[in-house]
């Protein structure tokens, strides 16, 4: 009895608390005397979690189709099919959004901010491809990712590029890696999606500049194939560490490689490692090329320091990318601007009863975190390039024609040209 | 037999990279997966905080807008004069397009009963500008806000009208609780 009482009475409690409430409503809700009967408002649900994990099912799949199709079936019809429906699906159909190079951009946030909740779906984007990588080879890039199946149907008169260029445009996508996570990590930006050439082509919406961006890329394309992968695509560069040590790689010829070299014009992506001739191999050669590897070896910490630095002093530089320190910035040299009613930032900011040293503290910590971000960004930009220096003086063994495990895009496109047949 | 030692150590290089490589990969995959929720996120526009700047309107990949301006009939007054409907300084209380504020038109003003008006917001028209929110919300109760809609946004990765929005009113939330609708108006004075 008593607890039905204390309901009563917090029941009333609580209706005089609402009414009261209530009657600060400007305009109070009419009563209608005509029957009318009050719509709600509608709240369409968004595409469902199943659907995601239908994604990863359809990734999944079409991983497996692709490595399949790449070492055991070895066929190119066979891949452009499936890049057609990878292009279809991923592309058009989901608009180029759930996409592992993206995906990069959240796993880093989800390192550097705690209260960053990383989708379960998003981390499958991102490990499945490097996992098949490790196995299989980058058959992702050939069949699996929307941004090179566009690029890679569009491939019409591909033009050989010197190998010092390559080898001078094989840095850019460690920059753009670098520089997606420093923005990432540091909540600021996620550049690889604003700056995607082909999403807009995918949803057929786009500010103007970034489809002309993408057309761009596509007539490019036509003549230096999949522009995109080779120069910028930061995902690349793991998929690259990986799949150089894949297990079991697309090879050109099914059986002994007769060194015909058929094969050597037929790959777009100069991704042919071409045997080295052994006579060429002098002692003194060797020699002096070991002499420039030791010294180019001891020169990395150096490089790495140098990077460091640099970036590091850049980052007052590099930090305005971020709104908030930006607005700190520009409220501190240009206090004039407060007076700027067209400045929807500043207006929003100084309506907003934030007090200005509290935007200041906020700034000064983000902006801290890019001069520890530019350290470690600078310090790895280095070791990649000191790497890369080092590497032009290694000595190579090679003997047969075989794919650059780490630069092949698995696309199977040298594997018809190879007239060696299988082994019955 | 020496070509052998060679392979066998060229062998052992690639097998050690590749055990190390997969194991970091194991390691980053765990690592991640205990910061990872099964929920699906979805962005939302949190009307409490929205300022009505406009850029929904200008700045989400989907043209137009994907943010549509919600109508929380509980909380309408169903006045005549509308902050909404109306442009400050009407020359009259009736549809003409000069004294709409509604740069689409997309607000449907019908009569109910003496003096009331029922005002529906026409999604296909809205373009999710936010001027009849700001009306509403200067001269009325406020029923009016802008929410992101489901079924139109591409749920990006990241959302193009979350990094502009100068009020932070955009974040990501769990897609159980997609969409904040104005209720009833307890809950603006407890927010």
């Amino acid at each position: 009895m008593k607890k039905i009482l204390s309901r009563i009475f917090l029941l009333l409690l609580f209706s005089f608390v609402f009414f009261a409430a209530q009657s600060q409503q400007r305009f109070p809700k009419p009563e209608f005397e005509s029957g009318y009967e009050q719509p709600t408002p509608t709240t369409p649900e968004p595409r469902s979690a199943g659907m995601e994990w239908a994604d990863v099912f359809v990734l999944l799949a079409v991983l497996s189709m692709a490595s399949w199709l790449a070492i055991k079936k070895r066929s190119r019809k066979g891949m452009i099919w499936l890049s057609l429906f990878t292009l279809i699906y991923f592309g058009f159909y989901r608009e180029g959004c759930i996409c592992s190079i993206g995906s990069i951009q959240n796993v880093a946030l989800a390192f550097f901010d705690s209260g960053y909740k990383l989708s379960l779906t998003v981390l499958a984007f991102f490990l499945l491809p490097l996992i098949f990588a490790l196995f299989f080879g980058r058959t992702f890039c050939a069949g699996a990712c929307p941004l090179g199946a566009i690029q890679d149907l569009i491939v019409i008169n591909p033009v050989s590029i010197p190998s010092w260029v390559r080898k001078t445009l094989d840095f850019f996508p460690y920059v753009y890696l670098g520089f997606a996570i420093l923005f990432a990590a540091t909540g600021t930006d996620f550049i690889i999606c604003r700056y995607d050439p082909f999403v807009g082509i995918f949803r057929m919406n786009a500010p103007y500049i970034m489809i002309l961006l993408g057309v761009a890329f596509l007539f490019l394309g036509m003549f230096f194939a999949r522009p995109y992968c080779r120069v910028f695509c930061p995902y690349g560069v793991l998929l690259n560490w990986m799949s150089k040590f894949s297990k079991w790689h697309m090879t050109i010829s099914p059986a002994e490689c007769i060194k015909c070299k058929l094969c050597e014009p037929s790959c777009p992506f100069d991704a042919i490692e071409i045997p080295v001739n052994e006579k060429e191999r002098t002692e003194s050669s060797v020699r002096k090329n070991l002499k420039r590897f030791s010294f180019y070896l001891v020169l990395i910490p150096v490089w790495i320091l140098a990077g460091g630095f640099a970036l590091s002093k850049a980052h007052v530089f590099l930090s305005r990318a971020n709104p908030t320190v930006y607005l700190a910035e520009i409220l501190i040299t240009h206090p004039e601007l407060k007076t700027d009613t067209e400045n929807l930032d500043i207006q929003t900011f100084l309506e907003s009863g934030k007090s200005m040293q509290e935007l200041v503290e906020e700034a000064t910590l983000i902006r801290n975190k890019f001069r520890r971000g530019g350290w470690y960004l600078g310090g790895f930009l280095g070791l990649v390039l000191g790497i890369m220096i080092m590497n032009q003086f290694t000595m190579r063994k090679q003997e047969i024609y075989e794919p650059h495990k780490g630069n092949c895009f698995s696309c199977a496109r040298c594997i018809d040209y190879c007239p060696v047949e299988k082994k019955k | 037999m020496a070509e052998n030692k060679k392979l066998d150590r060229r062998d052992f290089i690639q097998k050690g990279a590749r055990i190390t490589l997969g194991a970091s990969l194991a390691g980053i995959g765990i690592a991640a997966a205990t910061k990872a929720s099964a929920e699906k996120y979805v962005w939302q526009i949190d009307p409490f905080k929205c300022t009505q700047c406009g850029r929904c309107a200008t700045d989400c990949v989907k043209n137009p807008s994907a943010v549509k301006c919600v109508h929380a009939y509980d909380l309408c007054g169903y006045c005549d004069l509308c902050g909404g409907y109306f442009k400050p300084g009407a020359n009259k209380l009736e549809t003409g397009a000069e004294n709409q504020l509604c740069p689409t038109a997309a607000i449907e003003r019908r009569f109910i009963e003496e003096p009331y008006f029922e005002f529906i917001i026409d999604e296909e028209l809205c373009i999710g500008c936010g001027k009849c929110v700001k009306g509403c919300g200067a001269f009325g109760n406020g029923s009016l806000h802008l929410q992101i809609r489901h079924d139109l946004c591409d749920n990006c990765n990241e959302c193009a009208i979350a990094r502009v929005c100068p009020s932070d009113a955009i974040s990501r939330i769990p897609a159980s609780q997609a969409y904040i609708i104005k209720g009833n108006f307890t809950e603006t004075q407890e927010s």
